[in-house]
This record gives C-alpha cells, sequence and structure tokens, in this order.
C-alpha cells in the first residue's frame, strides 16, 4: 500500500493542492516580511559616511526559495517521495560539486548559484539535502509497511536510554581525549588555547550547577565570583609577591566568604527575585572594581599577574632570579607551548576536582538535600532540614569554585580588568548549564564546547558564526527542551537493575536482566 | 473507649490565628495523647490546615500556647520554635494536603532525605563523608534500613527505584506517610491523607495508621473529610467550624452531638420558619444518626 502512494504521487488523494499552496504562500509571505529589512538593505561604508544598499533580488531568491522548500516539505507531508528526493538529491548534488568546484580551485562560481557568498550557498545546500534525506526516510518506512507509531512516551523513554548510556561511556571517553589533546599531531597553540577557554567555562559550568542545578538556586551573578577570585590573586600576587599555588585557596575561600555575603540576604527569595538580585550582586562587584581605583586599579586592570610554576620550577626561558627553570631541570628544548599545556593541564585538574567534589557531594547528605530544596523547599522543613544553611552551602560551594577558576583565568591572562566579568558572562555560564541540561555533569561538557569551542573554531565565518550560534541554541530548545543530556541519575539505588521497571523503561530493564 | 489515662502528647492552649482582620482560628483549645489517634474535623475552611500550619511552624500563632511533651526529651513550646527546628527536635512530622513530594527524586531518596539530620552528624557536616569514613558508610547503611523497613511497611520496596512523581496518586500518598515516619517522630500529623483514595486504598491506609499507633507507639493527628476513616480509627475527634472548637470527645460522643449535626448539615434561619416545620427539619436531621451514634 505504502508502493503505490509512492510511485504514483499524482493520482494521490492525499495531496491537497489549495493547503499546499496556502501554507507555502503564507511562510513565503513571512520570510519576504523579514528579510525586506535584514537582507534588503544594507548599511556600508562610503566615502563620505554610510550609504544605504538595497539588495532586493537577494529578497525575491529568498522569498522564492521559501516557497519552494516549504511545498517540498508539504509534499513530503502527505506522501509525495520519490519527486522530492530526485528534484532534491539533484539539485543538492549540483551544488555541493559547484561549491567544492569553488572551494577547491578558488574560481568563482556564484554565476551558477543563488547567492554571492559561499557560506549562504552552503545553508541551503544543507537544507536541500536535509529534504532529501527526510523524503528517503519517509519512502524507506512506508515500504517497509505502516510503521509501528512510537507513542510521545515511547519516544522519550528512548531518548532518555540514549543520554542514559552516553553519559555513562561518554564521561571516561572525554577524560581520556582530554588527557592526551595536548599530544594529538592537529593540536596547535591556537587548538590549545581554544581547549584551555573551553575547560575554564567547563569548570565554571559545574560550579554553578552545583548552585543552578543542584540546588535549584538560580544564580545570575556568578561572574561576580569569578571576578572576586581573579581580583584576590592578582592583588595578592602583584602586592604580596605570592605564588599562584599559595594564593588559589585563599582565592577560593575569599569567593566562598563573597558567596555568604550575597546569600545571606536572598534566602528568603525564590525564582524571578531570586535571578533579579543575583543580577544586581554581580554588577555591583564590577561596579566595584570599576571605581575603586585605590585599591584595583580601576578600569586599567592588574598587569603583570605572575604564570603559575611546576613545583616551583616557573616555565619560561630564563629564570629571573637566576634560578632553575622547567625545561633546564628535565633537560628539555624550551618550546613557547609548554606554559600552554602545562596551563591546559591545571585547568583539566582544577576542572576534574569540580566534578569529582561534585559527584560526590550529591551522594552525601548534604547534596542530596540540596536536590531536595530544589524540588520542595516547604517539604524539606517539614523533614527538618535547615533551609537557611543548606541554601548557604550551595552558595559558599558554588562561588568557591568559580574563585578557584578566577585565579586561573588571572594567571592565564597576566591582565585582568572589569571589562572581563560583565553580565555577557554570567549569561554564557548560565547558558552552558541550561543548554547542556540541568544537573548533568557531561551534559556541561558538551554544551561548553558547543558554545564556546564552535564559535572559536569557526572564527573565520565571521558574521556567520553568530547566526549558527544562535541557530543552534534554538535547534537544542526546540528537541531538547530539557537540555542536550538532561539526565539524572539516582544517588542511591535500592535495586542493582532489578527490581520493578518505571513505566516506559521496561525495555531498559528487560536488557540489564534480574 | 481508651480511657486508660493516657500521656498528654499535644496541649493546644488558646490558640488564635489572626490573618489581618480574619480570624482562622479562634481561642481553641485541645489535647492529644500519646498513643492515639485525634482527629480534626470540620468543614471547609473551618481552620484545620491553619491549625497544622501552627503546629509545625509554617505561621506564627497570634496567640496561646502550643506544648509538645515529648516522652524522651520533655516538653516543648512549639510556638516559639523555627519552623525546620519542629521535626528536627521535637520530632514533629507532617504531610501535606496537596502531596509535597520530591519528585525527581527517588521513592528511596526521599525517604533518606528525610533522615538527613542523623547522617549529617554522621558524615561530620559533609567533611568525614567527604572522604568517605566508614562510620558515614555504615550510617548510610542504616538509613536505608530504615527506608526499606517503611517500604515493606507502604508496600513500595519493589518501585523504590522509581521518580517518586512517576508513582501512581494513592502510592504517592503512602510514600508521603512513610517519609515522615522516617524523620522517627513521636507525632505525626497527616492533612488529610484519604483525600483522593479509593475505598480499597482507603482501607489500606486505615490499617496503615493503626499500625503506626500500635506497633511504632507514636500519636497521629489526623485531618480528614473521610467520615469512615474518622470514625472507624480515631480515638479522639475535634470538631472545629469557623475557627471555634464546637466538639470534642469520642467518635461515638460527637457523632451525636446537635452541634456538629447543625455545622455539617447547616443551621436553617429558626425565625423565619413557622415553628412546626423547624421541629419537623430538626428531627429530620438528629433521627437518621442516632443509629449509627448507638452502634458506635
Amino acid at each position: 500500500m505504502g508502493d503505490t502512494t509512492a510511485r504514483t504521487p499524482a493520482a494521490n488523494p492525499g495531496v491537497d493542492w489549495a493547503a499546499l499552496a496556502k501554507e507555502s504562500v503564507l511562510t513565503a509571505l513571512v520570510v519576504l516580511g523579514l528579510s525586506v529589512y535584514m537582507i534588503g538593505l544594507k548599511a556600508e561604508d562610503v566615502t563620505g559616511g554610510l550609504a544605504i544598499i538595497t539588495r532586493y533580488d537577494s529578497v525575491a531568491i529568498v522569498t522564492v526559495l521559501a516557497f519552494l522548500l516549504r511545498a517540498a516539505l508539504v509534499l513530503v507531508r502527505s506522501g509525495v517521495y520519490l519527486p522530492v528526493i530526485l528534484v532534491c538529491g539533484a539539485l543538492a548534488v549540483a551544488m555541493t560539486g559547484l561549491l567544492g568546484a569553488w572551494w577547491a580551485t578558488g574560481e568563482e562560481m556564484s554565476a551558477y548559484l543563488p547567492f554571492g557568498d559561499p557560506v549562504v550557498n552552503g545553508l541551503l545546500d544543507l537544507m536541500l539535502i536535509a529534504l532529501a534525506v527526510r523524503a528517503a526516510l519517509r519512502l524507506r518506512a512506508s515500504l517497509h509497511g505502516p510503521a509501528k507509531a512510537m507513542t510521545q512516551e515511547e519516544k522519550e523513554a528512548k531518548a532518555a536510554r540514549f543520554v542514559k548510556n552516553f553519559s555513562m561511556f561518554a564521561g571516561p571517553a572525554l577524560l581520556a581525549f582530554a588527557l592526551i589533546y595536548p599530544f594529538l599531531p592537529f593540536v596547535d597553540r591556537f587548538y590549545l588555547d581554544v581547549a584551555v577557554l573551553v575547560m575554564t567555562y567547563v569548570m565554571l559550568g559545574w560550579g554553578l550547577n552545583i548552585v543552578v542545578g543542584l540546588a535549584g538556586l538560580l544564580d545570575l551573578g556568578y561572574v561576580a565570583f569569578y571576578a572576586v577570585g581573579a581580583y584576590s590573586y592578582a592583588l595578592l600576587a602583584t602586592n604580596f609577591d605570592l605564588g599562584f599555588w599559595v594564593c588559589l585557596p585563599f582565592a577560593g575561600v575569599m569567593a566562598a566568604s563573597f558567596g555568604l555575603l550575597l546569600g545571606f540576604p536572598v534566602l528568603r527569595l525564590r525564582g524571578d527575585y531570586l535571578a533579579i538580585v543575583t543580577l544586581g550582586f554581580g554588577e555591583i562587584i564590577r561596579v566595584i572594581l570599576l571605581n575603586w581605583y585605590q585599591f584595583t586599579n580601576g578600569p586599567d586592570g592588574i598587569s603583570g599577574i605572575p604564570k603559575p610554576t611546576f613545583f616551583g620550577l616557573p616555565l619560561v626561558r630564563r629564570a629571573a632570579d637566576g634560578g632553575e627553570t622547567f625545561h633546564q631541570f628535565f633537560n628539555m628544548q624550551y618550546s613557547t607551548t609548554d606554559r600552554i599545556v602545562f596551563l591546559y593541564y591545571v585547568i583539566l585538574i582544577l576542572a576534574m576536582v569540580t566534578n569529582l567534589f561534585t559527584m560526590r557531594i550529591r551522594k552525601l547528605p548534604i547534596g542530596r538535600a540540596w536536590e531536595a530544596l530544589r524540588e520542595d523547599e516547604i517539604a524539606c522543613r517539614s523533614l527538618g532540614i535547615n533551609p537557611t544553611n543548606t541554601k548557604l552551602t550551595a552558595f559558599a560551594i558554588g562561588a568557591m569554585f568559580a574563585g578557584f577558576a578566577g585565579s586561573f583565568f588571572a594567571t592565564r591572562q597576566g591582565f585582568i580588568s572589569p571589562e572581563s566579568f560583565t553580565f555577557i558572562e554570567s549569561a554564557v555560564i548560565l547558558a552552558v548549564v541550561v543548554l547542556g541540561g540541568m544537573g548533568s555533569q557531561i551534559g556541561v561538557v558538551v554544551a561548553a564546547v558547543i558554545l564556546i569551542g564552535l564559535p572559536e573554531i569557526f572564527r573565520d565565518l565571521q558574521q556567520y558564526r553568530m547566526l549558527a550560534f544562535g541557530g543552534a541554541m534554538v535547534l537544542i530548545m526546540l528537541w531538547r527542551p530539557a537540555g542536550l543530556l538532561a539526565f539524572r541519575e539516582p544517588t542511591i539505588r535500592l535495586w542493582k537493575g532489578g527490581g520493578k521497571p518505571e513505566p516506559g523503561n521496561e525495555k531498559a530493564a528487560a536488557e540489564a536482566g534480574p | 473507649m481508651s480511657d486508660t489515662a493516657t500521656a498528654p502528647l499535644l496541649a493546644v492552649d488558646h490558640l488564635t490565628m489572626r490573618f489581618g482582620g480574619l480570624v482562622a482560628i479562634d481561642d481553641v483549645s485541645f489535647v492529644a495523647a500519646d498513643r492515639q489517634i485525634t482527629a480534626i474535623i470540620g468543614p471547609n475552611g473551618a481552620g484545620k490546615t491553619t491549625v497544622f500550619n501552627c503546629l509545625t511552624g509554617f505561621y506564627q500563632p497570634t496567640e496561646g500556647r502550643l506544648t509538645l511533651t515529648h516522652p524522651r526529651k520533655g516538653p516543648f513550646l512549639l510556638e516559639r520554635m523555627d519552623g525546620y527546628r519542629i521535626p528536627q527536635e521535637a520530632d514533629v512530622a507532617r504531610t501535606f494536603q496537596n502531596i509535597r513530594l520530591f519528585s525527581q527524586m527517588t521513592v528511596l531518596e526521599n525517604l533518606i532525605v528525610a533522615q538527613h539530620n542523623r547522617l549529617m552528624r554522621a558524615s561530620a557536616f559533609t567533611l568525614a563523608g567527604l572522604v568517605g569514613l566508614s562510620r558515614y558508610t555504615s550510617a548510610e547503611k542504616k538509613a536505608v534500613e530504615k527506608a526499606r523497613y517503611w517500604l515493606d511497611k507502604v508496600n513500595l520496596t519493589d518501585r523504590a527505584d522509581w521518580d517518586a512523581g512517576h508513582l501512581p496518586y494513592g502510592a504517592q500518598r503512602r510514600l508521603e506517610i512513610a517519609r515522615a515516619m522516617c524523620i522517627d517522630p513521636v507525632l505525626l500529623c497527616l492533612d488529610e491523607p484519604a483525600a483522593g483514595l479509593n475505598p480499597r486504598e482507603s482501607h489500606d491506609l486505615n490499617r496503615l495508621l493503626l499500625s503506626i499507633r500500635d506497633e511504632e507507639g507514636i500519636g497521629l493527628l489526623l485531618i480528614e473529610h473521610d467520615m469512615n476513616v474518622v470514625m472507624e480509627i480515631s480515638d479522639h475527634i475535634v470538631v472545629l467550624d469557623y475557627g471555634r472548637k464546637i466538639s470534642d470527645g469520642t467518635p461515638a460522643e460527637v457523632r451525636a452531638d446537635p452541634a456538629v449535626i447543625r455545622a455539617y448539615l447547616g443551621e436553617e434561619e429558626d425565625e423565619e420558619l413557622p415553628p412546626a416545620v423547624a421541629e419537623d427539619l430538626a428531627a429530620e436531621k438528629t433521627h437518621p444518626e442516632r443509629p449509627g451514634g448507638e452502634g458506635a
């Protein structure tokens, strides 16, 4: 039965041409409305100021394309597979070929393509491929007879199983990868720098995960503790000539005290109100750093922050005081990347400490109380859990890790100023936690790579990287609204694989066996 | 009835709670005995849950005194204690009218969280737990055993690793009771435990509550609308209406009390009715209650 619909599309009564036309026209109109301003008009530098140039030809192309693509999508939905596969497939192959030739030879091919820019053409190519693949998958499903329709619950359970398995195996695999990363052949100075940056955000994400993911306290001012840690180290190091490893615990303690300081006034607040107050706190810290010139050097920042040493051995070409350096001690050739590799391992260790601490504390009474507090504060009180202390510990411990990360940031940059600690940083860290899936440790890693690493690596794509960033966010929210890897592993189990399975999870339990 | 003098576990003296101009509880006094089930009943809005909220520290009473005489630790003045210290120190546990479970945590975790304070001490406020001292490990094992005991009692053992939020409604009610029992209370306050249960489930609930009274030897305070549950298991009933106590006694006494009948079936405006009609109505109302009252 599926065959006939696929092979004789013209005779298919399922295609409602009027509805198809209506939907496609509507889509085209929306695209037209949006693109008139965003694509049709462009401000450009000319001699004597800015001029507006019009690109209505592009608007027309985009609108027509939107109409055609939407029509193709509706056709696929109403069971017309083969023509869509053929047309879209042929176009996609042609476009890929042209783009490939363009890339390989560097010869301008835009005459044969709808747009002048290779990236936009590439996006269109991807859409065509996606359409063809979608149609092909539907066709296969229809040839294999009516597929057993999955209910929403089954789909969710399937996704949950995948996420669970992924989380279990990805952790050790990612750690192994992270350990050998600096020695991989393609890793140069740039990739190392990106990795250090990503790892810093992973650590911040794991720290914020304690506050937001476990304790459920929405903190929009997390960057304040990051700043406190950075300035603690920078001021101690430049004023008292102390080293990184000595100052690190102190920076953590300082940040934790600021966590308590913020915690006290906001104890009664929840949700939106808490978010607003923490947001304000973050700004207060930044404004203080900016204006307390005598202490923090204001907007000029603090420079000359010393680098960390390897058990007292500095990683420089020649030690300042005539002492021994790292490469002399180990009889190695001096290389500037050594220092970056060392920084990479420092942040890797700091991040892993954060991770192990969180994993461990989840299984302790305080960690369970955090999660219980997230679920229901009133029930917590009725069980004799002191909500004040519980919240304060979450704030303080989360802040402590931000403080550690802040000291690392200061030592890596060698220079800090209040500009590095704006609200956008808090927002990015929070985005890492939320997109990764609240409370999911491995999710934070994946989200940090996507949100921090990819935009860095694709810097060559210029303005399109922000487009891709926004697009990725929208897709994640559409497909996995609870976060990429939202999965909560119970902290304790009564049954190891046995017990009565949960609804929608029978298959997993059957696989686990009694 | 159990007239043998049981020690008063909870004494509520002249409890008054005002919210602005609204008097939610007006000078209510009653006593709940140890090892007995005391039920608080009354029409909607009578102030039953407000009494509970005063008892468990969610509200600060406007006036009055709430004395809990702990069998082992001595007296506590509940109205002077912070909300979380009442379960922590005076060992008063409660459940909620709209179930409040930690729904994204598993059933077992719910019961472990309830033993938070004991585990906190065992983990030396997290420090010993972090390095994995055996003292904490054995304390956790004990906590799991206790949880297991209550899981068996409420018949949830094979669903111990489910998310609490995935349990059916009746099971969630039982889990909430088990969780409250995990803090080792001397007084368990249950806010409408039978609400939304089918007859079979509410029968099981009766047996559970009686076994808690008899085997654990603690006092229970119960708010309930389901009269089958109330009449069957209560040792003592307090009736509230518009924030005042209108009756107090054994189920049989309360059932026969005209004030209670008036509160539940409505008070007719005597002046506006012809005397004969009013008499008829009163006769109709008291009559069907009589056989039940005698039978209890």
